[in-house]
C-alpha cells in the first residue's frame, strides 16, 4: 500500500501535467482555422472569447479533452446499446474477436511450447522461425487476409481472429518455453529419484512452474490481440468495431470521434490486461503460492 | 538384424510410399491414360515416377540401416529433396490435376526432410564453425520445407492464384517488379522509420536520462508508461495523418509515438541493474552522477536498451507501413499492399511482404549484431 501512496501523487501531477499541456496545444493547433472563420464572419472576439471558440469547433485539428470526454459520454452512455454508433456496441465488436483471437493464440503458443520444450528436433528447428516470425510486421497482411478469405466465404469474426491468433501466439511461446524450462535441476533429479514417467514430471513439476510466466506473457498477448483486431478492422470497409470507427473518423475528418474511439480502445485494453492479472493472481492463490 | 535400426519416420515413409503405388494415377491425366490404353495422352511424371518411388524408398531404407549419421543425413537431404524437385517440377503445365499419390509422396518427402533434420540436431559436434553451420542449416531445411509444401500444394491442388499464389510466382513477381519495390522501400524505410526510429528511441532515451534524475518524474511515468505500451497505440495513425499531412512525417510521427515508450521504460528498467555494490565503488572514487552514469550504469543498462531497440525495430516498421494504410502519396509499402489487395494482384502483395519480411529481418539482425559488439562482456553473448 506504501508503494502505491508514493506512485499516486507523482502520477496524478503528471496526468494533470499532460491534460494542460494537451488544452495548450488544443488553443495552439485549433487557432490559425478559427482565425479563418473569423477573418471571414468580420468578427474580432477578445481573447477570452477567442480561446473559447478554439475548444469549441465541431472538426477540431486537436479536440479539447471535454470535447472527447462528452462524445465518449454521449457515445457510451446515452445511446441505445444496439445502436451502430454506439462505443459500448463497438467496443464490443472489437472485444468478441480479440478474446476468440486471443484464446487460439494462447492455446496455438502453449501446444508449441509444448512440442519445443519435449522435441529436440522441433527446438532446434523451430524456435529461430518462431522468433523471425515476429520480425516479419504481420500487420501489414492484415487486409489481405481478411480479404483472401472473405473471398473464400469466411467473413466475419474468423478473419480478425486469426490475425489477433498470429500476433499473440508468439509471446505465449517465448513465456511458456521460459517456464517449462524454469524447474531446477535439482527439482528435475528428485522427480527422476521419485521414478516419476515424463508425463508425471510435466504435470506436477513443470506446468505448475510454468503458470506465473504464462499469465505474464498473456498480459503482453492479450494487448497485442487487442491491436490486432483493431487493425483487421481497418480493411472491412468500416462496418463495426473500434477499428471501423477510427477509419469512418479518418474519412469525415471526426476529430473527436476518433480520440473517442481511442479512449475506447485503450480503456478495453487496460481492462483486459487488468483481469488477465486478477486471474493470475487468483490462479497464483489457489495453488498456494504466497505474496513475495 | 543388428544394421537395422527403427525410425518412425521412414517406416511411415516406406508405407506412404507403397500406398501410394497401390493407388496408381498420380494425376488426371495419368488416370485418363490408363483408362484408354489404346489413346496415346501426355501426362505428368512419364519417365521421373519410378526414380521418385526409387529415390524415397532407398533414403527411406538408408535411414534405418546403421550408417554413419554424416552419410545418412546426406542421404536423406539428397533423396528428400530430389524426389520434392522433382514433384515439383514434374507437375508444370498440368497444374491442379494431382490426385491422392501426389500428396501421399509430398508427404513420404517431408518425413523424410523431418529425419534429416532429426539426425542433424542429435549431432554434438565438437569444432565451433560446425555447430554454427548446423545452427544455421537445421532451421534453414526447416523452411525450405514450408516454401516446398507450400509450392506443391498450391500447384498440385490449383488454389486459385487468387488465394495463395505459389512461392515461385511470387520470386518472379519481386525480380520483375524491382524499381517499384525500391520506390516503395525509399519511402516507407528510408524516410519514415528510419527517422522515426532514431528519434523516437533518442527520446524515449532522454526522457529516461531525465526520470532517472528527478525521482518524482520516474514515480509518475512508470506506470504511465507501463500502462501505454499495453494500449493500441497504432489508433493514433489517423490523427497523424489529419496534422502532418499524406506524406511520410505523418508516418514518422506514428513511428516516433510508437517507438518511445518501450525505450523508456526499458532504459528506466536498466538504470536500476547495475548492482549496489558496483555504485558504492563508483562512490569512494568520488565520482559523481555524469561520471558514474556513463562509466557504470549506462554500461549495465546497455543489454535493456539493446532488448528497447529491437522490440522498437519490429514496431517502427508496423507502424509507418499500418499508418499508410490511412491515406499517402501514391508510393509507399502499406500503400501498394493496401491498394494492390483491392485489385486482386495477391502475387504483388505478398512481394511486398516478402521484401517487408526481409528488411524487418535485416533491421533486427543489424541491431542484434551491434548489441553483440557493443554487450560483448555480458554472460547472454559470451555464451557462459
Amino acid at each position: 500500500m506504501d508503494s502505491f501512496r508514493s506512485k499516486i501523487i507523482p502520477v496524478t501531477t503528471i496526468l494533470a501535467a499532460v491534460v494542460v499541456a494537451w488544452y495548450v496545444f488544443a488553443v495552439v493547433l485549433n487557432a490559425p482555422f478559427q482565425r479563418d472563420l473569423d477573418q471571414r464572419a468580420n468578427e474580432t472576439p477578445g481573447t477570452a472569447e477567442f480561446i473559447g471558440k478554439t475548444l469549441s469547433q465541431p472538426k477540431p485539428t486537436l479536440p479539447a479533452p471535454h470535447q472527447v470526454a462528452v462524445n465518449f459520454f454521449e457515445n457510451t452512455f446515452l445511446r441505445s446499446v444496439t445502436s451502430n454508433r454506439s462505443l459500448v456496441y463497438n467496443a464490443w465488436v472489437t472485444l468478441s474477436s480479440t478474446l476468440l483471437g486471443f484464446a487460439f493464440g494462447t492455446a496455438l503458443g502453449i501446444v508449441i511450447a509444448v512440442g519445443i520444450v519435449h522435441v529436440a528436433t522441433l527446438d532446434r528447428s523451430l524456435m529461430p522461425w518462431v522468433i523471425a516470425s515476429q520480425t516479419i510486421p504481420i500487420l501489414a497482411v492484415a487486409p489481405m487476409i481478411i480479404v483472401v478469405l472473405a473471398a473464400v466465404g469466411i467473413t466475419g469474426l474468423i478473419p480478425k481472429a486469426l490475425i489477433s491468433t498470429y500476433l499473440s501466439f508468439f509471446p505465449v511461446t517465448v513465456g511458456m518455453v521460459k517456464g517449462l524450462r524454469s524447474p531446477e535441476l535439482m527439482h528435475l533429479d528428485l522427480m527422476h529419484t521419485y521414478n516419476a514417467s515424463r508425463a508425471q514430471t510435466f504435470w506436477k513439476l513443470r506446468v505448475p512452474a510454468s503458470v506465473p510466466f504464462l499469465f505474464t506473457s498473456m498480459k503482453v498477448a492479450v494487448a497485442a490481440s487487442l491491436v490486432g483486431a483493431i487493425v483487421g478492422e481497418l480493411p472491412t470497409g468500416a462496418v463495426a468495431g473500434i477499428g471501423a470507427k477510427l477509419l469512418s473518423g479518418a474519412y469525415y475528418s471526426q476529430s473527436i470521434d476518433i480520440w473517442s474511439a481511442l479512449v475506447a480502445g485503450s480503456i478495453v485494453a487496460a481492462l483486459l490486461v487488468m483481469v488477465v492479472g486478477v486471474a493470475g493472481r487468483l490462479v497464483d492463490r489457489a495453488m498456494g503460492g504466497r505474496p513475495a | 538384424m543388428s544394421w537395422l535400426k527403427p525410425s518412425w519416420q521412414g517406416l511411415l515413409a516406406i508405407l506412404l510410399c507403397l500406398i501410394a503405388l497401390a493407388l496408381g494415377a498420380m494425376s488426371k491425366p495419368e488416370a485418363a491414360a490408363l483408362a484408354q490404353p489404346e489413346a496415346s495422352f501426355d501426362y505428368p511424371y512419364l519417365a521421373t515416377k519410378g526414380l521418385m518411388f526409387g529415390l524415397l524408398l532407398l533414403a527411406a531404407l538408408a535411414s534405418m540401416a546403421r550408417l554413419s549419421t554424416i552419410v545418412e543425413a546426406l542421404v536423406l537431404f539428397i533423396g528428400a529433396h530430389l524426389a520434392a524437385w522433382l514433384l515439383i517440377t514434374g507437375i508444370n503445365g498440368y497444374e491442379g490435376t494431382a490426385l491422392a499419390p501426389f500428396f501421399l509422396l509430398l508427404a513420404a518427402a517431408w518425413l523424410l526432410g523431418w529425419r534429416c533434420v532429426a539426425v542433424l540436431s542429435s549431432l554434438r559436434p565438437v569444432a565451433n564453425w560446425v555447430r554454427t553451420a548446423l545452427r544455421l542449416i537445421i532451421p534453414a531445411i526447416f523452411g525450405a520445407w514450408i516454401l516446398i509444401i507450400w509450392e506443391a500444394v498450391t500447384r498440385g491442388a490449383g488454389i486459385p492464384f487468387i488465394l495463395l499464389p505459389p512461392p515461385s510466382a511470387i520470386g518472379a513477381r519481386i525480380a520483375g517488379s524491382l524499381p517499384v519495390l525500391g520506390a516503395d522501400v525509399r519511402q516507407t524505410i528510408f524516410k519514415a522509420v528510419i527517422f522515426g526510429y532514431v528519434v523516437g528511441s533518442g527520446a524515449g532515451f532522454l526522457a529516461a536520462i531525465a526520470a532517472d534524475r528527478v525521482p518524482f518524474l520516474r514515480r509518475g511515468l512508470l506506470p504511465i508508461g507501463n500502462m501505454v505500451s499495453a494500449l493500441p497505440i497504432i489508433g493514433v495513425a489517423p490523427i497523424m495523418v489529419m496534422w502532418f499531412g499524406f506524406d511520410w512525417q505523418s508516418k514518422a510521427a506514428v513511428v516516433i509515438i510508437m517507438t518511445f515508450f518501450p525505450m523508456l521504460v526499458n532504459t528506466v528498467a536498466g538504470l536500476a541493474a547495475s548492482g549496489h555494490m558496483e555504485r558504492d565503488l563508483m562512490r569512494t572514487y568520488a565520482s559523481g552522477y555524469w561520471p558514474t552514469l556513463i562509466k557504470l550504469r549506462l554500461p549495465a543498462a546497455a543489454p535493456f536498451i539493446f532488448n528497447a531497440l529491437k522490440i522498437n525495430s519490429t514496431l517502427a516498421l508496423i507502424g509507418a507501413i499500418v499508418a499508410e494504410f490511412f491515406g499517402t502519396p501514391v508510393v509507399g509499402m502499406g500503400f501498394r499492399i493496401s491498394t494492390e489487395v483491392g485489385r486482386m494482384n495477391i502475387d504483388m502483395v505478398w512481394a511486398e511482404i516478402a521484401v517487408a519480411a526481409l528488411a524487418g529481418s535485416v533491421f533486427y539482425g543489424v541491431v542484434a549484431l551491434v548489441e553483440r559488439a557493443v554487450t560483448f562482456w555480458h554472460p547472454s553473448v559470451r555464451g557462459g
